[in-house]
């Protein structure tokens, strides 16, 4: 009898075990891992040569003008990331908002690439932007326009990868504005037509407010993913050129072998920032958003 | 521009209403039926900046390099370089990558299961002593990305002696997060008065789980395999990271190296290799677009 009380106790730790494991050796632990490293002076090959060189790493950082490069090349990405898709998602949403099949269509195709690799998206879009034989500047000059350099020259290079991340997800992002639309009481816009409301003020004072807890969890989530965009940067550009793409992570990615303690101290330093944008955002925005 | 076309033909009325219904009761049907062909027009121009893409690169995967080097462009290709595809593959160890890729993502989803299901009815179902700080990592897990803890992951896993196999790719993802905390909302959801009366016919917490919380949310748990399955089959951060042999690469890794063995001007057999990873999921999506598309939408809005 006693035994199964106490097996009753234990049951749910046991049924949690698993799962606990899983984040305690591949969060909680390289989180402390991650801290230690970044006041180190690390060495590979020979680890008790590693030295103890306590906020050194973090002095570095602070006054190297390539992580600053790379922190504002951040800052600029997802900025331009957010705001374009943002206004692009919820325009689409509301212009594909009808249940019809042909909307349904539409959305399912601007859906698409949300689902391929980024591998391929970012080969597919290198290839469109390709200077001298690229479909974009085929298109470009066909209308008369001035080729771009595109991916080749600083001037442009962020923008391009901009570009590819927008096309890349405002379809999922449009998708779930649709589906907070479709989550609009129908009765509340006829209190609004019988009180002649306009359109612009049916939109701004009740489809606006009513869809806004979406809005903001969509821009949690885009701007977190933004901070870490790494993979175009890799595969499309390199960095480069001229470190103009040089993001956060790819700059933590460029130091983790010949000098993990200052990978590590970036590393922490991005974690930070996106702890920060957690809390800054549930802070400031939960008291604007309007919830049912 | 488009907004407030719609916005027009729509005046005085919610976002529900039909265009038909305007061009019924409109007092220029007219001018309504030709905006409602306007904007289906426009509508399939955003669809074709959608698709065109893919479809340009299947027409230059079966061009020749002088096809692929004209200006004007190449639309379809005067005949279909097949041989694009057999240098593609054989350009790397492909087999190798694709029986990783397989491997690693099955092997993912089936662990991750067989960990959040039970993590996830704990939650749901009891109260126990640190139940909310253990929630609040599962909270953190989902908040720190990857890309901030792959550096001691791959320094542990390589003090453990395992960057030569697949666990690096798989082991780091035991616990999904994400899963969790979506698998116990839908577990909350289940009437309790059936769990209640399970456990009066004296079935055990496990045969619970199997026969009832498994079967009863359904739904949710392809969302979060199938969820599993794109990301990982996907994903190129972590095994860049973790895999230093060509012996352990998945797929996208060895695409991605196409423009290393093959040279970067050679669009046509990188775009053939591309073809080769986009291709399965294309036709996969182009028969399940629903229940996907409801499947992302389902877990974004919880």
């Amino acid at each position: 009898m006693n035994n199964t009380r106490v097996w009753q106790k234990l049951r749910p730790y046991a049924l949690v075990l698993p799962a606990m494991i899983g984040i305690l050796l591949f969060v909680v632990y390289p989180i402390l891992y991650l801290v230690k490293l970044s006041m180190f002076k690390y060495n590979l090959l020979n680890k008790d040569k590693s030295k103890f060189i306590g906020a050194d790493n973090y002095t570095e950082i602070f006054s190297r003008g390539d992580f600053y490069n790379a922190l504002l090349t951040t800052v600029l990405y997802t900025v331009g990331v957010v705001v374009i898709t943002m206004a692009l998602s919820l325009f689409i949403a509301l212009w594909l908002n009808q249940n019809t099949r042909f909307n349904a269509l539409v959305q399912a195709g601007i859906f698409t690439p949300h689902i391929i690799s980024i591998v391929s998206i970012a080969l597919v879009w290198m290839w469109l932007m390709e200077p001298n034989y690229g479909l974009l500047n085929f298109a470009l000059k066909a209308v008369g326009l001035p080729a771009l350099p595109w991916l080749q020259s600083s001037s442009t290079s962020l923008l391009s990868i901009i570009i590819v991340s927008v096309w890349q997800n405002v379809g999922y992002y449009s998708l779930l504005i649709v589906a907070a639309l479709k989550n609009i009481p129908q009765t509340i816009y006829e209190a609004a037509a019988l009180d002649n409301a306009s359109k612009f003020k049916v939109f701004y004072k009740i489809t606006l407010p009513m869809i806004s807890p979406q809005l903001f969890f969509i821009l949690v989530i885009m701007t977190i993913g933004s901070f870490k965009v790494f993979d175009t940067v890799k595969i499309m550009t390199g960095g480069g050129p001229n470190g103009s793409t040089t993001t956060l992570v790819y700059y933590i990615y460029e130091f983790r072998t010949t000098s993990i303690g200052y990978a590590s101290a970036t590393g922490v330093v991005l974690m930070a920032i996106i702890t920060v944008l957690t809390f800054i955002y549930f802070r400031l925005l939960s008291n604007k958003v309007h919830y049912q | 521009m488009q907004l407030q076309k719609e916005g027009k033909k729509q005046s005085g009325g919610g976002p529900e209403l039909s265009i038909d219904s305007v061009t019924r009761t409109g007092s220029k049907p007219k001018i309504a039926s030709v905006r409602k062909t306007w904007s289906m027009f426009w509508k399939a121009v955003v669809l074709m900046g959608f698709i065109f893409p893919f479809l340009w690169m299947i027409s230059t995967s079966l061009q020749t390099f002088e096809e692929t080097m004209k200006f004007p462009p190449t639309w379809i290709p005067a005949s279909l370089q097949w041989s694009n595809f057999v240098e593609a593959m054989s350009s790397g160890p492909f087999l190798t990558y694709f029986k990783n890729s397989v491997i690693v993502t099955t092997s993912i989803i089936l662990i991750q299961l067989a960990v959040m299901i039970p993590a996830a009815y704990a939650f749901a179902q009891y109260k126990f002593f640190g139940n909310k700080i253990l929630f609040g990592m599962v909270l953190l897990a989902f908040m720190i990305p990857g890309q901030v803890t792959f550096i001691p992951v791959y320094l542990m896993l390589a003090d453990a002696g395992m960057i030569k196999s697949l666990w690096p790719q798989i082991l780091p993802f035991m616990s999904n997060a994400f899963g969790i905390f979506l698998l116990r909302q839908y577990f909350m959801q289940i009437p309790q008065e059936i769990v209640e009366s399970a456990r009066l016919d004296n079935a055990s917490e496990f045969k619970i789980i199997w026969k009832i919380m498994i079967p009863m949310s359904m739904p949710a748990i392809s969302t979060v395999a199938l969820f599993s399955f794109v990301s990982h089959w996907n994903d190129y951060f972590w095994p860049l990271v973790m895999t230093d042999s060509e012996a352990v690469r998945p797929l996208t890794m060895g695409i991605a190296m196409l423009r290393e063995t093959e040279g970067i001007s050679n669009w046509h057999i990188i775009m053939a290799g591309n073809v080769v990873l986009v291709v399965p999921i294309l036709i996969v999506y182009l028969f399940a677009s629903r229940q996907i598309v409801k499947a992302f939408v389902y877990s974004g809005i919880k």
